[in-house]
């Protein structure tokens, strides 16, 4: 399979994220003005600082030309993984629900963060093996400023009712003041997820101690071929 | 137009100049928002509400209101 890895002026991990892609199978890189996405199965919009963050962080970048193509891809059921500034990308393009606002203690936060796997998001998680209670963990690094997880109480109910909750920060690592400890959500149809934490910056022992990350890249990858075979 | 966090979401900005402010000498004062001000010249005065909607602000976690300068009606 291969991935698809947006790179807008501003982005910084989109690197890791080829790299990671690279771990489970072929990945290219896609720069923003472009519209063609070059053939691939799945695409990573990844972390940075997109258009300077300026505005709102995500709020410009989600009209590129590169991103009106992925908003065509995902209403046709591709799979869209979005990851902290490519989460708050997703939120501005209305792929995902809710929107992120700044850390409720102001800081930029750079450390490795405990979250849970709850039930939603199979296509994004499947690799993590079946839902336990108490729920598996994965260990990956989180750095951002603008990570705090908002959507309207309404919303959320009905995010929890649709298995569309998939990452919940553990017990005490929420630091950003996210709703709920939400570390990252799907669309209702489950084929666009967007979390906080940088499961790029986790996929070999060697960086970090933890290879967590992988097992996103892992499930995508399972879930494309299962979709192809 | 000015964009503000909308009432009863948690504005830490807010917030935390509402607790600099007394350190200060600042007596009395309560309820600080912080926002943002963006200025521009326009043609068509019709074309500022869906401006604001799409792209200036947030409309799920942020109000917005437009004043007319210059010129305006």
């Amino acid at each position: 399979m291969k991935f698809g890895v947006l790179q807008f002026p501003g982005s910084c991990d989109e690197v890791d994220a080829l790299e990671a892609a690279r771990r489970v199978g072929d990945a290219e890189l896609i720069w923003h003005g472009e519209r063609d996405l070059k053939g691939a199965d799945a695409i990573v919009v990844p972390g940075g600082f997109s258009y300077g963050d300026y505005l709102r962080a995500g709020a410009i970048a989600r009209f590129s030309p590169a991103m009106e193509s992925v908003i065509d891809f995902a209403g046709e059921g591709g799979l869209v993984l979005g990851i902290c500034n490519g989460f708050q990308v997703l939120c501005e393009a209305h792929l995902l629900p809710g929107a992120l606002l700044p850390n409720e203690n102001l800081h930029f936060t750079s450390r490795q963060v405990e979250v849970e796997v709850l039930s939603g998001g199979g296509a994004f998680t499947r690799a993590c093996g079946p839902v336990t209670h108490p729920p598996q963990r994965l260990s990956i690094p989180a750095k951002h400023a603008w990570g705090r997880y908002y959507a309207e109480s309404e919303t959320l109910a009905a995010m929890d009712g649709s298995g569309q909750l998939v990452l919940r920060y553990a017990p005490g690592e929420n630091f950003n003041g996210s709703l709920h400890d939400i570390a990252g959500v799907c669309n209702e149809q489950g084929n666009v997820f967007g979390l906080m934490p940088h499961p790029e910056h986790a996929v070999d022992e060697l960086m970090g101690g933890s290879a967590d990350g992988l097992r996103i890249f892992e499930s995508m990858r399972m879930t494309v071929e299962g979709a192809t075979r | 137009m000015l964009i503000r966090p909308k009432a009863g979401i948690l504005d830490p900005q807010g917030a935390a100049v509402e607790r600099a402010l007394p350190a200060l000498g600042f007596a009395g004062v309560g309820n600080v928002h912080v926002g943002r001000l963006v200025e521009l010249d326009v043609e068509d005065e019709a074309q500022l509400q869906p401006m604001c909607e799409r792209l200036l602000a947030n409309p799920l976690v942020e109000d917005y209101e437009v004043q007319l300068l210059d010129g305006g009606v």
